[in-house]
């Protein structure tokens, strides 16, 4: 049966694509975010992942306002990166794994999550980033990928708590896959800011600190949370929450931090990094 | 969240500015392309035409001004496909937004982190 080994979470802001580019990763004002990557690079060596289910928001590189899915889990064989228009570097595309996918999208309908299917989808910085992040080099990927997109561009969202049991609905999915496969989740985004209006530059990292508590230890906390109430603690684009709710979802129990990592500012973001370890099945662990 | 009470500052992107900004929205998702970022610069006025934008938004576009962009229906997503052509990030466009420098909009960023 496939396990879920682990969950990760990233802040995905498009400049990290600019600074690996540029090759800053270690320059003062990028360190103290890329080097939150070093105990996740390493936990994923020797845990070795066979898939990665990138829970993520779309920011208007796939998805138009012509049609907006709220939810919506990709089933292709490969997925492409592309311009998003501010010269970020294109990265290399991503294997899919369509028969994983179509298992997520049966069981997620009979779960009564009404999703969209899509069988091409480009795959944006949200995606791209923090995949670049874990498994830097530019070489083969090391996992296939299933991309699941969360609507937080055009309002009415899905609240934290939907997005919660959608998490919890792909946690079942993934683990009632009948192929040995070791799958790890990621939410990126987040956590506060805001780009838009005169309260652009919001930052607020006693909200992102409690988070990153919560998330860990009471994530049914931040599923209490309305939409509004999460868009002024966290900013506008601060809703991108919402993946790592999804992601903590899909971990059911107890989970066991492997990295945690919290800088501000990654441009004009509170940058957050965070590993959690939900492996509990022996032969996972004896198979390390 | 379109219903509720508004939160100073800060836009709620919900089904008004949709219906409002959809030409601006859709002629900036166009500037995905490279060769689209080409044509509006090689004839702006053409290109804004060709998307059937309405005076306030063409103004906005004219001026560069973010904040008329968002009250004619514009995205931030979006718009900042519009910001990347004249190689603008997020920040430059936060201090346009605050009416800071861009110095000092930094300076505000890194004081949060505190």
């Amino acid at each position: 049966m496939a396990t879920i080994i682990g969950g990760l979470t990233a802040s995905h802001v498009p400049s990290i694509g600019k600074a690996i580019a540029e090759k800053k990763e270690q320059d003062p004002y990028w360190k103290p975010f890329f080097d939150g990557f070093v105990p996740v690079r390493d936990w994923l060596a020797k845990a070795k992942p066979d898939v990665a289910v990138v829970i993520y928001n779309d920011h208007g590189l796939n998805f138009f306002l012509d049609k907006m899915p709220t939810f919506a889990v990709g089933a292709a064989s490969e997925y492409r990166n592309a311009d998003e228009g501010w010269g970020i570097p294109v990265l290399r595309p991503f294997k899919g794994d369509p028969k994983l996918s179509w298992h997520i999208i049966e069981s997620l309908v009979a779960d009564e999550f009404d999703l969209t299917i899509c069988q091409e989808v480009l795959v944006d910085h949200a995606f791209t980033l923090p995949m670049a992040l874990a498994w830097p080099g530019g070489g083969p990927w090391p996992v296939t990928t299933v991309p699941v997109t969360i609507n937080s561009v055009l309002h009415p969202l899905p609240s934290a708590a939907r997005c919660y049991k959608l998490g919890q609905a792909i946690g079942r999915a993934i683990e009632s896959y009948p192929q040995d496969l070791r799958v790890l989740v990621l939410g990126t985004g987040g956590l506060s800011h805001q780009l838009d209006g005169t309260r652009a530059g919001f930052i607020n990292k006693d909200f992102d600190l409690l988070c990153m508590d919560k998330i860990v230890n009471d994530p049914e906390a931040l599923t209490r949370y309305s939409n509004r109430e999460i868009v002024e603690l966290s900013g506008s684009q601060g809703v991108e929450l919402m993946t790592w709710i999804a992601m903590r979802g899909a971990l059911s129990g107890s989970v066991s931090v492997v990295a945690s990592t919290y800088h501000v500012p990654v441009s004009n973001t509170g940058g957050a990094i965070m590993l959690l370890d939900h492996r509990r099945n022996p032969t996972a662990l004896a198979a390390e | 969240m379109g219903r509720d009470k508004p939160i100073p500052g800060t836009p709620i992107f919900g089904g008004e500015a949709a219906q409002k900004g959809y030409a601006l929205n859709k002629m900036c998702f166009s500037f995905n392309q490279a060769e689209n970022r080409a044509a509006f610069l090689a004839n702006e006025d053409e290109y804004c035409a060709r998307y059937g934008l309405n005076e306030e938004q063409r103004a906005a576009i004219r001026h560069r001004n973010v904040l008329e962009l968002i009250a004619a229906g514009g995205n931030i997503y979006y718009l900042a496909k519009f910001a990347g052509i004249f190689g603008l990030n997020v920040q430059d466009v936060g201090a346009q937004q605050t009416g800071m420098s861009l110095e000092a909009f930094k300076a505000k960023l890194a004081a949060a982190g505190k």
